[in-house]
């Protein structure tokens, strides 16, 4: 087990810095210059390579990147180009609404799938089975920030129950928590779908394996061999689906947010994009991109507990 | 009353029947064995008993168990019955446990399950079950997980939790075929015991006539979802009056090769004189000191990473037209050595040469075409989506498409006992059977030196055995080939071979002609393979023609 | 006959065969404004009613299908091209510097998330249907490179690969003439797959405005500007919702379908 950790930390140490070089490229190659970006059209030449040598922007390329790795460190990420106020305080900002969002809308697509592919492998071929297969076809389909139009269409215009957008702050937690209703559930729902069908055909292949055989021999029923054997050995697809999905809520959320004008993570780097305000992109991308591998760190820990044949190597 | 009375007993899955009125009875703590070929319906059979006959098949007739019918049971019920008044164990013990739970737990949960005993009392009675199927406290904890035994230590965890509520009948579907011949002897001992000192019924379902033989006082015969014929075991094994298990027992019955044959080998200049070995003179085939290591994982994070030595310094030459067995158990490294002789992975040390040039996997195309090789898998061993013609001409990608490259495909075909009209149809088309025909006949096409022989009958059911190795035995007389022969079964190099190596942990331990090997074995592994493996007794003789039997 | 095939293949077909129309025939011009006949809703002159410029939407839609289409299908044929040798070649390399590194590449293109990295491209190299399907290629090649290697790494377990390599083939060429083939069919699946993605993926871009740019039609930009009259003419954010609703979920189906079809434990049968 130690040793397991040990390797998984490395990765997770190299794949991080990996990352973190991409992105620094991927940043470097982006054309438009951030000083002129900021003074506007017609600032004056000299204006701009003092900007530019106040930003740092004229050391070497090598240098610039340390430094920025050593300030992501120490948590400090830099000043905005446009809002002129630390990166980190903006994004922390930011993530007070994205993610509570992704938390409530995972809470909300895990308690939907579950039980629903859990009846439908119980009662497959049968009516329940084929309405959750159905629903999780469509669900799939559906573009979620259409979903998510519809969703104010009906609920906020039609028949008034939920806002139609926009995000109070917390400082107001019951108003708050009903903007992020409609929000966290188009997020959701096709999640939703896509776990519950995983889980649904997990659960099959389980119940197809010999051992699943040797259950109902010693006398369990099928619901009990179901439960008591194939649940837990279908739960390993299961975790690396919910695993992709956080990160895929955090960062998913860009267009959802666009929908209800809510002020998060995505909509910041959206904004911070086409205005180039890279420092800004350069350091939400690299925290969703931690998000991610942090989170695929721990879903392998979770296999760990599942799966003894990990922990314990014969 | 019998305990278990199956009477005219059918199934049948849509329109086909897959079992045709069969009846069978079992007493109280006998041992009954059911005998067939694959697809012959013994496993269906004994899913009826279970109650546990796959979705959408339709039973008719009746199966007693203790004198209550079954097939007309709620499922309620019959979970009820299964583990507890009968148990069952599979073919596959790797696969037989549930990955994620201990040992312990899948032996309680028999008890949980119908006695709703508490854990820790569960647990109690799985320890003392554990114990009693030879799998003691102090080695074998009830902590452990499946992957962390072998085979035959997991197949026992499978008869721990079938008999921990020691039912009245416990049913073996093959369990030992996938097992090695010693740990095959000692599980079929300890089911042999708990039948015996348990006073439990044993329905043993499997393909070996020998294991039957050994096994059980009586015996049915299943041929294509009927019973054929039933009797005590040796009086039906001596005088079988169908001519289905006649044939059976007659393909069992792998006799060794024949001296008329040896001598007229000798005469043709086929086989070399194996009782006269010069190692140096000549040999096809030299394998010298041949060694394959593998790192392990390192136990601790900065400890050397220790090797397993696949191969450890193994040594031995082929002759031209010779017939030499290599057997071991799964495990002893023939794999490995097969791989580094056909040239597709390379030795960590030694040599081998191949017609006196040096086997690697870079060796040239010309060299390579010398030697050429059939697999064990039928159906693993042609790509589905090419033809037979084009299947077996691609070894001809060694010497080059010939002019009279379909002549040669033809020819092939009809060496190995098909039509040459057979060449356009795709290997789903053919029987397991002839699938490892066909696997000669690309391994022949060429015309190789060498032909290896890599279990290449293991998969075949006795009668297609029996037709393939005199199959083989006729290609090697026509053509003056080589064979060496690699297979965990004894009496199948027996009948084959002439001279034969015994490979244990990497190592070759014994060494000699096949006759002298399997007659006066030197080495003590030899002589616990030789004992371990089943044997239809030598005097039960079939080969006499049946007793006139006027009843 | 499998009813998924049928459906899936028929609202494929149906997105393909308006997408194929639009080239010569629309209703009317997908472009052409008339103030005059602003939010009309479905009528017998609109079938699906028109827009706030007083375009007619059915038209719109089926121009937006080739939009959508040629992207989805573009973008699947840069993942298959450049995935597929690529996880061929680590499967019959396994344990290679290259298969590790191939890993390695993989797993660090799955540590970005798409959507966000196909905005930083699409906005880096400005907004246009081209940019976007590069966006979202570029994503669906650690897809099929994995997928490929997978299926593959099984194969090169079998016996008539090793037979092959006894007949003196190489890694390549045994990976051209036999493994290939037998992948094909989950490589046809894994691509019906993206595809649907990938009209997703295109219409989420272009409804943030870095897909298709006027005057190319788009579902997704079609939605972005219905948005605003959704309570007033509830048609307009429908119908090309429903368009891509039904576009994916007969790709869906039909991958589900072919997936049955092609399954290798029921080939026997089939061919």
């Amino acid at each position: 087990m130690a040793r397991f950790l040990l390797l998984r930390t490395l990765s997770l140490a190299a794949s991080l810095l990996a990352a973190s070089l991409v992105i620094f490229a991927a940043i470097e190659v982006v054309p438009g210059d951030p000083a002129s970006y900021m003074l506007g059209m017609n600032a004056a030449p000299d204006t701009v390579a003092a900007l530019r040598d106040q930003l740092g922007l004229n050391e070497p390329l090598g240098w610039r990147y340390l430094h920025w790795l050593a300030g992501l460190l120490q948590g400090d990420f830099g000043i905005s180009y446009t809002y002129k106020t630390p990166v980190s305080g903006l994004i922390a900002e930011r993530l007070a609404l994205s993610a509570p969002l992704a938390g409530l809308a995972l809470i909300l697509s895990t308690a939907l799938a579950l039980p629903a592919g859990l009846i439908a492998a119980a009662r497959r071929g049968k009516g329940a089975d084929l309405a959750v297969t159905g629903l999780a076809q469509i669900g799939i389909a559906v573009p979620n920030f259409w979903f998510a139009m519809m969703l104010v269409a009906l609920f906020a215009l039609r028949w008034q129950l939920l806002p139609a957008g926009g995000f109070p702050g917390w400082a107001h937690p019951a108003a708050a928590l009903r903007a992020l209703i409609l929000p966290a559930i188009a997020l959701a729902l096709p999640q939703a779908a896509i776990l519950a069908r995983i889980l649904r055909s997990a659960l099959i292949e389980a119940m197809a394996q010999d051992y699943i055989r040797t259950a109902r021999a010693k006398g369990l029923s099928r619901r009990a061999a179901l439960t008591r054997h194939a649940l837990r050995n279908a739960l390993i697809p299961v975790l690396t689906v919910l695993g992709m999905q956080f990160s895929f809520l955090l960062a998913g959320a860009i267009i959802i947010e666009n929908v209800f004008y809510l002020p998060g993570l995505g909509r910041l780097i959206f904004q911070a994009i086409t205005q180039r305000d890279l420092i800004v992109v350069e350091s939400a991308v690299m925290l969703l991109v931690v998000a991610v591998i942090v989170v695929s760190f721990v879903t392998d820990l979770a296999y760990a507990l599942v799966d003894p044949r990990l922990r314990r190597p014969a | 009353m019998s305990l278990l009375a199956i009477e005219r007993l059918g199934v049948s899955i849509g329109t086909t029947v897959v079992l045709h009125e069969v009846s069978l009875r079992l007493e109280a703590g006998e041992i009954l064995g059911l005998v067939g070929e694959s697809g012959s319906g013994k496993s269906m059979t004994a899913l009826a008993v279970m109650g546990l006959l796959p979705e959408g098949t339709q039973a008719t007739g009746s199966v007693r168990l203790a004198g209550r019918e079954i097939t007309t049971l709620a499922e309620r019920e019959l979970c009820r019955l299964r583990g507890a008044g009968v148990g069952m164990i599979f073919q596959e013990p790797m696969t037989a446990l549930n990955p994620l739970m201990t040992i312990g737990d899948q032996v309680a949960e028999t008890l949980i399950v119908h006695r709703g005993l508490a854990r820790s009392e569960a647990r109690r009675i799985a320890r003392d079950r554990l114990d009693r199927v030879g799998l003691p406290a102090p080695r074998f904890p009830l902590t452990l997980f499946p992957h962390e035994l072998s085979g035959g230590q997991r197949q026992r965890v499978a008869i721990a939790l079938a008999i921990a509520l020691r039912p009245q009948l416990l049913i073996a579907d093959e369990p030992t075929t996938a097992l090695d011949v010693t740990t095959q002897a000692e599980v079929l001992d300890l089911l042999r015991e708990l039948a015996h000192e348990e006073g439990m019924a044993l329905l043993l379902i499997t393909h070996d006539l020998a294991v039957t033989a050994q096994m059980a006082a009586r015996v049915a015969v299943m041929q294509d979802g009927r019973i054929v014929e039933e009797g005590p075991t040796e009086a039906l094994f001596r005088a079988p009056a169908r001519p289905y298990t006649r044939a059976l027992l007659a393909a069992a019955r792998l006799a060794p090769l024949s001296d008329e044959y040896l001598d007229q080998g000798k005469a043709t200049g086929a086989f070399s004189c194996q009782e006269d070995p010069k190692p140096d003179a000549g040999a096809l085939l030299r394998v010298e000191d041949a060694r394959r290591s593998y790192r392990l994982p390192r136990p601790a994070l900065f400890a050397p990473a220790p090797a397993r030595h696949a191969v450890d310094g193994v040594s031995f030459a082929l002759h031209p037209g010779e017939s030499l067995g290599l057997v071991g158990e799964s495990g002893c490294g023939k794999s490995t050595l097969t791989r580094a002789i056909l040239g597709l992975d390379p030795l960590s040390g030694g040599r081998i040469t191949l017609a006196g040039a040096p086997v690697s996997p870079r060796m040239p195309p010309a060299q390579r075409a010398a030697v050429q090789v059939v697999f064990q898998d039928p159906y693993g061993s042609f790509d589905p989506r090419q033809t037979v013609a084009r299947l077996i001409a691609e070894p001809f990608h060694l010497t080059g498409r010939p002019p009279d490259a379909e002549a040669r495909i033809d020819a092939a075909l009809s060496d190995v006992g098909l039509s040459p009209a057979d060449r356009d149809r795709y290997i789903h088309e053919f029987s397991g059977g002839q699938r490892q025909r066909l696997a000669i006949a690309r391994a022949l096409i060429i015309r190789p030196r060498l032909i290896v022989l890599d279990e290449a009958v293991s998969a075949l059911d006795v009668r297609v055995r029996a037709q393939v190795l005199a199959l083989l035995a006729r290609l090697q007389a026509a053509h003056g080939l080589s064979y060496l022969f690699i297979s965990h079964d004894l009496s199948v190099v027996r009948a084959v071979t002439t001279r034969c190596l015994v490979m244990q942990a990497g190592k070759i331990v014994e060494e000699g002609p096949t006759a002298d090997l399997f007659t006066a074995p030197r080495h003590p592994y030899t002589r616990r393979l030789l004992a371990a493996t089943p044997r239809l007794p030598e005097t039960w003789s079939t080969l006499d023609p049946p007793p006139a039997s006027g009843a | 006959m499998r009813p998924a095939l049928l459906i899936g293949a028929g609202l494929s077909g149906l997105a393909v065969a308006a997408a194929a129309l639009s080239l010569v025939w629309t209703p009317w011009d997908p472009a052409a404004m008339a103030i005059g006949a602003r939010l009309q809703p479905p009528s017998a002159t609109h079938w699906m009613g028109t827009d706030h410029f007083g375009r007619d939407i059915l038209s719109m839609l089926m121009a937006g299908a080739r939009t959508s289409l040629a992207v989805a299908l573009a973008a699947v044929a840069i993942g298959a091209g450049i995935g597929t040798p690529l996880g061929l070649a680590a499967a019959a390399s396994r344990g290679s510097l290259l298969d590790a590194t191939l890993a390695r590449l993989n797993d660090l293109i799955f540590a970005f998330p798409a959507l966000v990295t196909a905005i930083l491209i699409t906005a880096t190299l400005g907004p246009s249907a081209l940019n976007a399907t590069l966006a979202i290629g570029l994503f669906n090649i650690p897809v099929f490179a994995r997928t490929a290697r997978g299926a593959a790494l099984s194969l090169w377990t079998l016996d008539y690969i090793r037979a092959a390599r006894v007949a003196g083939k190489g890694r390549a060429r045994i990976s051209a003439e036999h493994v290939l083939p037998n992948i094909a069919s989950l490589l046809i699946v894994q691509a019906t797959i993206q595809a649907s993605l990938g009209i997703l993926a295109e219409a989420g871009l272009s409804y943030v405005g870095l897909g298709a740019q006027p005057p190319t039609a788009s579902w997704g930009r079609m939605l972005a500007e219905a948005q605003t009259m959704v309570a007033l003419a509830p048609h307009v954010a429908l119908f090309p919702g429903l368009a891509i609703v039904l576009t994916v979920l007969g790709l869906n189906l039909l991958g589900d379908g072919l997936r049955d079809a092609l399954d290798p434990r029921l080939r026997g049968r089939l061919t």
